[in-house]
This record gives C-alpha cells, sequence and structure tokens, in this order.
C-alpha cells in the first residue's frame, strides 16, 4: 500500500496545470471527486495513476466558492466526472463543453445532496424528466430513445440514440433513473459495516468493491491482511471475474441467436455461481471480504475446490473453442463497435475494454495488492482490434488465467487452511485510497474516517468511466450492432449511476 | 453439429422443482430463521446486531424480518443461540407480514382473503403467464439471479412462464430494486401498460424495503408504497428458487404454507 503519494494540496486554480503535468508525464486521468463539509466547504480531489503509482491532487474550496476552472478541456476523461459533481454539488466547472445533467438531473436552484456534508439529507430529491435537446443536426435526423425499461432483463437505463435511420451518428446515456444515492448511505457507519454498502455499489463486482473498500481501511490503518485471508480474497474475486466476463460473452450469442451456446454458457455461469454459494454461503460472494481479512476460510475443502475449478475449467473452454469456430457468431463480433487506441489511450479506458484497444495495464499488476504477486499473475495480453471481438478475446483469456489463479490460490491456501482469517483494524482519522481490478476494470476507493466513523465515501468503478467511452465506439455503427457493443463493454449501470 | 451433441452429452440438468424438492438450497445459507427465546442480553442490543432494523426484541420474542434482512450474518455470528441459516427456498409471501419469523400471531383471514383475490384473478393465466422485469434502482445483481430462471437448470420455460419484452401482453410485473425516485414515472407507466388482470411481484430485500438503501435521499424504502404488490420475495438478492417460487405463488401453481 505504498502506492499512493501523499496528497498534494493546491489552489483550485492551479489543479488544471498540475493534473495536466501528471497525465502528460505520462500518466492516466483515474478520476475527479467532490467531499462537502459540514462547514460548508468543498474539496477537489483529482487522481492521476502513474507508473505504480497513485497521485492525490486537492484543491480546498471555500464555502459560498460555487465554481472552479473546469479540468474537461485539457483532460477530456474528466468529462463525466464534472458533470456529476455538478448534479450532486451544485459546483460549476467553468469552461465545461456541456454541463448536461448525468446522475441526477435538478432544478438549477434546488438543494444538492452534497455527500459529506453529514447532514440529514433534504428528503426525497425526484429527478427533473426533461428530454435533452439533440446533440446533431442534419436533415432527417431524430433521437430514439430507448429505454429505462428495455426489453429483456436489463438494468434501467436511457440511451438516446441520434440517427438519420440506421447508422448510430451520436449516443448519449442517461443513467439517473437508477441513482440511488448509494455514497450516502455509508456516512456514519462504522468501517466494518461500511463493507456491507460496499458490496452494494456494483452487485456484480461485489467482491472487488468489498476488497478495494477494504484495502482502502487497511491502509490508512496501516495493518497487514494475513497471507491466508488474502488467498481467500483471490478465488472470490477470481470467481467472480469469470462469471462477469461468462455474462458478457452470454449477451453476445443471446444477441447473435445462438441458442445452444447460450444455454451451455448460462449453465456454466450458474455452475460458477454456485460454487460460489458453496465457498461461502453467498452466490455473488458477499460477507466474505471484511477489513483486516476475511470473514471465515472456504467452507470446502482445497480438493474439492481444486477439481470443481478443474471441471469447471476444461468445461468452459471446450464450449468456448467451438464458439470461436462458430463464423455466423464471429461475424457479429468483427469490426464492430471500434474503440481506437488513441480515444481509449487519452480517455484511460479501463479493463478489458482499455486491453481490447491496446491499452495493457492491469492493476493486479501495475499496483499489485493481495497475493497476485505471490502467485505469479501475469495480465492477459493486450489486443488492437479495439472492436467487440478484441474486447472479447481479452475476456476469454482472463476466463482461463483466473481460474488458473484460483486454482493456484487454493492450492498454496492447502498449506494454510487454519487461517488466521482477520486482523482488528482501527483506522485513525483520514483519507485511505484502496483500489481492486474488478471484472470491469479498475475500482477505485477514497475513504475519509473521523472519529472511527466513516465521514465519507467515494466508489469509482470502472463502469462509470468505460460507459462515457461507448459513444465513440458506436460511432459509425447500426442499430443492429448496438447489442453487441453494449455487451461487449460489460458494463453494470448500478455502478454508474450511484 | 457440433453444437447438438453438446446439449445432449451433458444430460438433463434441469430441476424437478416445484414437482420435486431440490436439493440445492442445503448447500449454502440461503435465508436466516430464528431458533430461540432470548434469555439474556436486552433488546435494544439484540435489535442493534442488525444494520437495517430487521430485528425485532419486544415482548420477549425476537423476530427477523426477511424483508430487511440483507444476509450479512451479523446476527448469526454473534447469537448463533437465537439465529441461524436456514436452507428454505420457499420464502416468498402473499403478504409483507409474511416474511416476518416466527410469524405474527394473526387470523389467517387476511392471507385467505389475500388468496382468494389473488386465484380469482390469475385463474386464466396457469397455463402461459408472461413476466415484465423492470429494475427500479437494484444493485445489478438482482437482474442476474432474474435472468438465470430461463437457464438451463431453472428454465421455467417448461412451467409455462415466458419473460416478455413488452408490458402490453405481460401478466406480472417483477420488480428489482428499491424503487429509486426516477423509476416511479417509468414502473407506473409501465404497470398502466400491463392489461388486467395483472400481478405484481416485489423480488428481493431492497424491493420489500429498500434494504441498505433505506433513508437514502433518491430512493423510497421499497416498491410497497409506489404499486400494488401480491407477492414479496425476500434475499440479497433474491436465488432463482425463491423467485420461481414467488412467481408459482403469483399465478396459483403453488399455494403459501398456513403461517
Amino acid at each position: 500500500m505504498t502506492a499512493i503519494s501523499p496528497t498534494l494540496r493546491l489552489e483550485p486554480a492551479a489543479l488544471v496545470g498540475a493534473v495536466v503535468e501528471r497525465v502528460e508525464a505520462p500518466g492516466r486521468f483515474a478520476g475527479l471527486f467532490a467531499t462537502a463539509r459540514p462547514s460548508g466547504s468543498t474539496e477537489l480531489l483529482a487522481v492521476v495513476a502513474t507508473d505504480g503509482r497513485l497521485d492525490v491532487l486537492q484543491a480546498h474550496l471555500a464555502p459560498g466558492v460555487s465554481a472552479y476552472p473546469a479540468l474537461t478541456p485539457r483532460v477530456p476523461g474528466a468529462y463525466w466526472y464534472e458533470r456529476e459533481i455538478h448534479d450532486l454539488f451544485g459546483l460549476v466547472p467553468e469552461g465545461h463543453p456541456r454541463l448536461d445533467p448525468l446522475v441526477l438531473p435538478l432544478a438549477h436552484d434546488a438543494p444538492r445532496p452534497r455527500p459529506g456534508a453529514g447532514q440529514p439529507g433534504p428528503g426525497l430529491m425526484s429527478p427533473d424528466e426533461s428530454p435533452l435537446p439533440g446533440l446533431v443536426s442534419g436533415e432527417g435526423l431524430f433521437t430514439i430513445p430507448y429505454g429505462p425499461v428495455r426489453s429483456g432483463v436489463f438494468e434501467s437505463v436511457e440511451y438516446l440514440v441520434e440517427t438519420p435511420g440506421e447508422d448510430i451518428a451520436n449516443l448519449r446515456v442517461r443513467v439517473h433513473h437508477k441513482h440511488r444515492g448509494i455514497e450516502g448511505r455509508f456516512e456514519g457507519r462504522s468501517t466494518a459495516d461500511g463493507v456491507l454498502v460496499a458490496e452494494r455499489v456494483e452487485g456484480v463486482a461485489s467482491v472487488a468493491h468489498a476488497i478495494a473498500y477494504c484495502q482502502a481501511v487497511e491502509g490508512l490503518a496501516g495493518v497487514v491482511v494475513p497471507a491466508p485471508a488474502q488467498l481467500v480474497r483471490v478465488v472470490h474475486a477470481e470467481l467472480e471475474r469469470v462469471a462477469n466476463h461468462l455474462e458478457s460473452v452470454i449477451r453476445h450469442t443471446e444477441a447473435s441467436g445462438q441458442a445452444v451456446a447460450y444455454a451451455r454458457l448460462t449453465l456454466h455461469k450458474e455452475r460458477v455461481l454456485r460454487l460460489h454459494g458453496f465457498l461461502c454461503g453467498h452466490r455473488f460472494g458477499r460477507g466474505v471480504v471484511v477489513p483486516g481479512g476475511v470473514a471465515n476460510g472456504a467452507r470446502l475443502e482445497p480438493d474439492e475446490i481444486g477439481s470443481a475449478l478443474d471441471k469447471l475449467a476444461r468445461d468452459v473452454d471446450d464450449d468456448l473453442r467451438l464458439l470461436m469456430a462458430t463464423p455466423s457468431f464471429l461475424d457479429r463480433l468483427r469490426g464492430t463497435g471500434r474503440l481506437s487506441g488513441d480515444v481509449a489511450a487519452s480517455r484511460g479506458a479501463l479493463g478489458p475494454v482499455g486491453r481490447g484497444s491496446g491499452l495493457g495495464e492491469d492493476v493486479r499488476r501495475s499496483r499489485p495488492y493481495g497475493a497476485y504477486s505471490l502467485l505469479g499473475f501475469e495480465p492477459a495480453e493486450a489486443r488492437s482490434g479495439g472492436d467487440a471481438l478484441a474486447r472479447q478475446n481479452v475476456r476469454l483469456d482472463e476466463i482461463r488465467t483466473s481460474l488458473e489463479l484460483a486454482r493456484r490460490a487454493v492450492a498454496e491456501l492447502g498449506g494454510q487452511e487454519r487461517g488466521p482469517w482477520r486482523v482488528p483494524v482501527v483506522p485513525p482519522d483520514g483519507l485511505g485510497v484502496g483500489w481492486a481490478e474488478a471484472p470491469q476494470g479498475e475500482v477505485l476507493y477514497l475513504v475519509e474516517s473521523t472519529g472511527r466513523r466513516l465521514a465519507r465515501v467515494k466508489p469509482r468503478s470502472a463502469s462509470f468511466h468505460n460507459l462515457a467511452l461507448l459513444a465513440s465506439a458506436l460511432r459509425g455503427d447500426v442499430f443492429t450492432d448496438f447489442a453487441f457493443v453494449e455487451a461487449s463493454f460489460g458494463v453494470s449501470i448500478a455502478g454508474v449511476a450511484g | 453439429m457440433p453444437w447438438v451433441t453438446r446439449g445432449l452429452r451433458e444430460g438433463i440438468v434441469t430441476t424437478r422443482y416445484p414437482a420435486r424438492p431440490d436439493g440445492y438450497g442445503e448447500g449454502w445459507m440461503g435465508t436466516v430463521g430464528v431458533v430461540g427465546e432470548p434469555e439474556a442480553g436486552s433488546p435494544g442490543e439484540l435489535e442493534q446486531l442488525c444494520p437495517t432494523g430487521a430485528i425485532s426484541a419486544r415482548g420477549g420474542q425476537v423476530r427477523l424480518d426477511r424483508g430487511r434482512c440483507i444476509l450479512c450474518r451479523r446476527c448469526v455470528d454473534a447469537r448463533p443461540d437465537l439465529f441461524c441459516f436456514d436452507s428454505s427456498v420457499e420464502v416468498a409471501s402473499m403478504r409483507r407480514s409474511g416474511l416476518v419469523v416466527p410469524p405474527v400471531d394473526q387470523t389467517d383471514a387476511g392471507l385467505a382473503l389475500a388468496r382468494a383475490d389473488l386465484a380469482r384473478r390469475v385463474r386464466c393465466l396457469r397455463r402461459s403467464v408472461h413476466v415484465r422485469h423492470v429494475d427500479a434502482g437494484s444493485d445489478g445483481s438482482d437482474e442476474w439471479e432474474v435472468a438465470a430462471l430461463t437457464n438451463p437448470v431453472y428454465d421455467v420455460h417448461r412451467l409455462g412462464i415466458f419473460i416478455s419484452a413488452s408490458p402490453r401482453h405481460a401478466d406480472v410485473l417483477l420488480v428489482t430494486g428499491a424503487g429509486t425516485a426516477g423509476m416511479l414515472g417509468p414502473l407506473r407507466r409501465t404497470l398502466e401498460a400491463m392489461p388486467d388482470p395483472k400481478v405484481v411481484v416485489a423480488a428481493g430485500t431492497d424491493a420489500a424495503s429498500g434494504g441498505i438503501l433505506a433513508g437514502s435521499y433518491a430512493s423510497h424504502g421499497g416498491i410497497g408504497d409506489l404499486v400494488p404488490v401480491d407477492v414479496w420475495v425476500p434475499g440479497s438478492p433474491p436465488s432463482p428458487f425463491s423467485l420461481l417460487h414467488g412467481l408459482l405463488l403469483a399465478v396459483g401453481l403453488i399455494s403459501e404454507a398456513e403461517g
């Protein structure tokens, strides 16, 4: 946990320059966040990932100050972050190109939730439903709203497709329907209870979120998690990755009408969730990761887990090989939803989306945590295609790597199956930063603790960061590609809307 | 023809539930039950064990509201003499109060009425039921469990249950999530678009009470006040078997045990 530089305090006017300098270093813009204080002031926190390190830059906005110089004109990756900050805090980034609402559309002068201020909320805040104006103009152009209630079992999200009829000219995303205000639900809880909220920020990546949250708390408290607990965390995190990656492939097979492949892969996914359930009692691995370690060891013998993993790896591999030799399936993915390497790099695309467009970063390797270095983890090779096929190939590689990693972790665990499973964690007042490689990409947690209670927690899912790039990947594609491009991004809306 | 042989090689993986019980629930911690009477400890202490306020301990009787329980295990770890994991997956109920264990003493007239009313509405649906799902602010895992109902293990098509794309020919509205302010309009419009008779199932702890989100500035505490709910399914997220139990209850293919 030495990979965080001490927070650098700056004047708001100096923030843009400092971020640009680090991004050009070269680094990757990882996020811009805000925290309200009970006194009425606000802190801005920019996070930049450089080689093996995270830089946190903090700027203080005095009470009554409601604007700051926008980052977006020089750091395009900040586009959605500044819109989110405007929605939640009412702060205006001066010079932002398009400050449309994102997670919570409210009237101009309406009170804002201002997470971190520690006050009881101003009652239920109902979003303003008025439509957004179209961005593209031209003869015959119109907007098709798709969602928030969509055809099938999906999370609620509204895609506004601007089109002359078949080609997708532009796409805007509205996620506010699902905004739950979950960041606020951390506040005032003990650090031990905070993990219950973290597991529900993005329910399909519960384990990764719990790990990132706990590592932030553990880093702040300066405790070292026992080795056996680290191994148990790896087993659960990797099973979660396999389930998520299978889900992405399943949605591709569903969209392309591959009925048998769909049935086969949903069966494998069910088996992964069941194995997860047998290991810890919960099909999504909740309740396993706690601050200081894990709640318990696995409920199965290492041999049992090992043979279940081996069988799973064989069966999944067998079907995926056949799928990748099915031309009617591959034709739908090849060249679809191309995200150029330049855009991916300048916006800092995360996880399989980044790795499908030539970016090699995987925080299990670049900022290693837990048992990953011990287990000799090597990230999947980046693909340069940038299309849905490249992203899927990355996921297929990772399914194999993840099952192998889980297998190695179980073998290591064989010798240490009695624990210890956890150490006490008493965090001092201060800011902790944690991260983990979720199936969707890097998850970040900024955790502020005061008097052994959580004053403010800001989760940043990879889904939030990557969904902003969906429009770029879709440009030039046609309607029937939509389902494939969306599935290949593998985004969970819960993690975006907050 | 390689894909065809794949399916055949595997054999039958589909559960026999509800015709025969399925042993799967026994392998993991499906739900929490109450096993004992408190001998020591003040009611306040017991109630504080639960981060979502699911435990009540007034009048010498400990009760647990599964509609609030998020399965965090705090109570089972602290007081194994009072709480335990229960392997039951048949946990759905036609009344919100039916999610409380042990059951609150009340006449069964309420249940009988609810059952008669629902039975009248669903009489024509039993052989073919179309379900429209709406996410009203879930954490995303609930959708996976709803979608799992169509995988070969649960395969609800064998029971005449289908997931429908349009509300226009849907009979059952299956709602997940805590009821966010932003989904109130779309949720009500979806219900309105459905033809009569219609049945509403609240799927999951979030939909029943808001779970850990209860009290947020952006969510209602569950969907109970937003749409008329007929069947409640607890769980965070609800397991596919519990969802199946809830759906079967909703269309009268099985009946709720007297409690």
